[in-house]
């Protein structure tokens, strides 16, 4: 099982429209992603929550079709 | 949180009766997963002594933890009750010095020299 980088970033985007999302292919196999996930949907939450709601966005696939994730996430700096 | 569920009282009883709790794939000497073993190598050095809970030896912990976190991946760290995180945050936390303080802040005894 595999998916593929325009797939994860259509998910988070549809949840967090302003979302800016580097994705890098860490096995070079389309099921390890690095993310780095930025948005200002994240003021006031905590790491866990921020995880949580990219987590949600993806609607269940980390762990399952999503077989790795690797994820931090930030604000914009502005 | 429902505690009808006999996985869901065991991970209960584990973080209630341990200060500091890794639910992994594998043990600490044998993680059986890169991110496991990750967790496992940040905490060792911190100094910082902790329970491993290998998830593969009990199906029910295994798809229990997810819930009770709501957190969909292994490994998960617990500090006195509270979750911490998975290996991400772990590793974030461990690198800008938030995971030995908030070992300090709790209290817990390890073996990490300051400095």
């Amino acid at each position: 099982m595999a998916m593929p980088a325009a797939e994860i970033e259509r998910l988070i985007k549809a949840t967090f429209p302003d979302a800016r999302i580097e994705l890098r292919d860490l096995a070079g196999d389309n099921d390890h992603w690095a993310a780095h996930v930025v948005s200002s949907a994240f003021k006031g939450k905590s790491r866990i929550q921020q995880h949580q709601m990219i987590y949600e966005a993806l609607g269940g696939r980390v762990g399952g079709a999503l077989h790795a994730l690797q994820l931090t996430t930030a604000l914009p700096a502005d | 949180m429902a505690s009808d569920n006999p996985a869901q009282a065991t991970i209960a009883k584990t973080i209630a009766d341990n200060d500091v709790v890794l639910f992994m794939k594998g043990t600490k000497q044998f993680p059986q997963c890169g991110f496991s073993a990750t967790a496992a190598k940040i905490l060792e050095q911190l100094g910082v002594p902790f329970k491993d809970v290998d998830v593969l030896a009990d199906q029910g912990v295994r798809e229990g933890i997810k819930t009770f976190s709501n957190w969909p991946t292994i490994p998960q760290l617990y500090v006195k009750g509270e979750f911490v995180g998975g290996c991400d945050i772990i590793r974030e936390m461990y690198a800008a010095g938030e995971l030995h303080d908030l070992i300090c802040e709790k209290g817990i005894p390890h073996a990490h020299h300051h400095g």
